[in-house]
């Protein structure tokens, strides 16, 4: 069970003096159950990366396996890859229709045909796994806080029991609290069910508390793809491309400058805290 | 998918026409378009192709841009051709049942066909090399005689435009919502009729809160700048004619009388 992209490349607007080559030769392998941080600066491609994984946009070139089956044959079912690999849009409360709330997330379970009493039972788990309160379900999805519609829409893709959960920037827009909520919300929901989580964000310092490997995009091609640690080694190569390593990289790098034997490999303030102490022979 | 639709979308490049004032293309979009009904002859749609083959050449803008605009008007066409072809009495030609092609039919019908499609491609070619922006910026100094008869020109301009402005963003956002409703599994495609109008319902509903949300801070942005409108409204671009300007004048005012000589002497 895993994800397979073989040398896939794609241009926007082909044949025109407009086209803009958007993903040049990426190579991915993604296996069951990893939480994975897809991060890139701005026009790095990683959005339209995602919309291959799913079938939304076919590449010009290359293809991409599901299971071992090309998603792009001709009787391969898309709906049911959509179920399986479910993608959150940018701003995905954007997409929110229904008169309420619930009635929103039983949207995915119901367009896959599914009976009635199954559907309300996903939403029902669904919006119980993003943290939404039971008042809100009746509402219109229209009268509540940003964060909260944001919840609904990501309940809305995981009532569809995906095995694959694509994010893309789930956090943009919201406040610090909102953010730290909803990812919280994504690992806890990550480690309850163990399905695969790609997080796509540009901010690196979201990302490392949580994930345990790293796709660095660059201008459409893979920059880095391993270990949290191991890729912000490259900080200063990460800066050029206007990305950066978490702050904890950055101290903990001027320790080591300053003579100070840390370990460098640290990514979280936790961590590095444990380190600090470590080397100062204390302990908490 | 709905990208397709290239009326009111500006392709991008380095061309004389691209660099033309725009009142310029304005007035010799409508002289062609006047043209086209001025000719009835065959001599004068052959000329009115070369002039508009001429200018597509010197636009760069590559031929398929063009009939991609014309995706739009198929099934007005269609509607043209086919009631021109057997509801115009005269000489018949081919008779089935009760359906008779005369030869006048098929001669208006053709005719017809040509000239909505000129017509067509001939407006495509303004909007295609003009940016919305400077577009009304000329339709606003064109009018401007009008204001004397209160006629609130700039208002016109300026709803013109940002209706043109939203055109793309519209676009993309129906583009987007489609996906995200798409990667929840919704089926815009099969079904019978019903089934498809309902089908738009989780479409419409969002496009329709974000059209609004964006008017919305558009008016916020607007007013946050202290805009009045027209009155002693100054231009950072003020609009003023060149030399190819006048050049491409004479050039539309050659055409028009060759036009109007066909349609008298031939």
């Amino acid at each position: 069970m895993s994800l397979i992209l073989d040398h896939v490349n794609y241009v926007y607007g082909e044949d025109t003096a407009l086209a803009v080559h958007a993903l040049k030769d990426v190579n991915l392998v993604i296996p069951d159950g990893q939480f994975i941080g897809l991060i890139g600066h701005t026009g790095s491609g990683k959005s339209t990366l995602v919309q291959h994984l799913n079938g939304l946009m076919q590449p010009t070139g290359g293809a991409i396996y599901y299971n071992g089956e090309d998603i792009h044959d001709k009787d391969y079912d898309k709906k049911r890859l959509r179920s399986k690999v479910g993608l959150v849009f940018q701003y995905p409360e954007h997409q929110l229709f229904e008169i309420d709330v619930f009635k929103d997330v039983c949207f995915g379970p119901k367009n896959l045909g599914l009976s009635q009493k199954e559907t309300e039972l996903r939403a029902y788990a669904a919006l119980k796994q993003v943290g939404l309160e039971d008042e809100f379900f009746y509402q219109s999805p229209f009268d509540l806080s940003g964060g909260q519609k944001r919840r609904v829409a990501i309940a809305g893709v995981l009532a569809m029991k995906p095995e694959i959960l694509i994010l893309d920037e789930p956090t943009a827009g919201l406040d610090p609290k909102g953010r730290d909520e909803i990812l919280d919300q994504i690992a806890k929901l990550k480690e309850e069910t163990g399905i695969t989580v790609i997080l796509v964000s540009h901010s690196m310092e979201d990302v490392a508390k949580y994930v345990e490997r790293i796709i660095v995009m660059n201008q459409g091609s893979v920059l880095y793809d391993d270990a949290p640690a191991e890729v912000f080694k490259h900080y200063r190569e990460l800066e050029k491309v206007g990305l950066a390593a978490p702050q904890v990289t950055y101290i903990m790098q001027a320790l080591a400058g300053k003579g100070m034997p840390v370990d460098t490999s640290v990514t979280t303030i936790a961590e590095a805290k444990q380190e600090i102490l470590r080397v100062l022979h204390r302990t908490v | 998918m709905l990208r397709d639709i290239t009326l009111g979308q500006y392709y991008q490049a380095d061309s004389v026409i691209h660099r033309l004032d725009p009142r310029v293309k304005l007035v010799a979009t409508i002289g062609f378009i006047i043209s086209l009904f001025v000719v009835d002859s065959w001599i004068g749609y052959v000329a009115a192709a070369i002039f508009l083959a001429f200018m597509i050449k010197l636009s760069k803008v590559p031929f398929h841009y063009m009939v991609k605009g014309m995706k739009a008007i198929v099934f007005i066409l269609m509607i043209t051709v086919v009631f021109n072809l057997f509801l115009t009495p005269g000489e018949p030609l081919v008779s089935v049942w009760k359906l008779t092609i005369t030869k006048q039919g098929l001669r208006t019908a053709v005719m017809m066909a040509v000239r909505l499609s000129f017509l067509i491609v001939g407006s495509s070619l303004m909007t295609l090399t003009t940016t919305p922006n400077s577009l009304t910026d000329g339709m606003e100094k064109l009018m401007n005689p009008l204001k004397c008869v209160k006629v609130p020109v700039h208002e016109i301009a300026m709803m013109m435009s940002i209706a043109l402005r939203f055109i793309p963003i519209l676009l993309e956002e129906t583009d987007k919502i489609m996906k995200a409703q798409i990667a929840r599994g919704a089926d815009f495609e099969s079904g019978n009729l019903i089934k498809k109008a309902k089908a738009m319902v989780p479409l419409l509903v969002p496009l329709f809160i974000s059209a609004f949300r964006r008017a919305n801070d558009l008016a916020m942005a607007m007013e946050a700048r202290c805009y009045r409108g027209g009155e002693h409204r100054t231009k950072m671009k003020p609009l003023c004619y060149h030399a190819a300007d006048r050049a491409a004048y004479c050039v539309l005012l050659v055409y028009f009388a060759g036009c109007v000589a066909i349609r008298i002497w031939l």
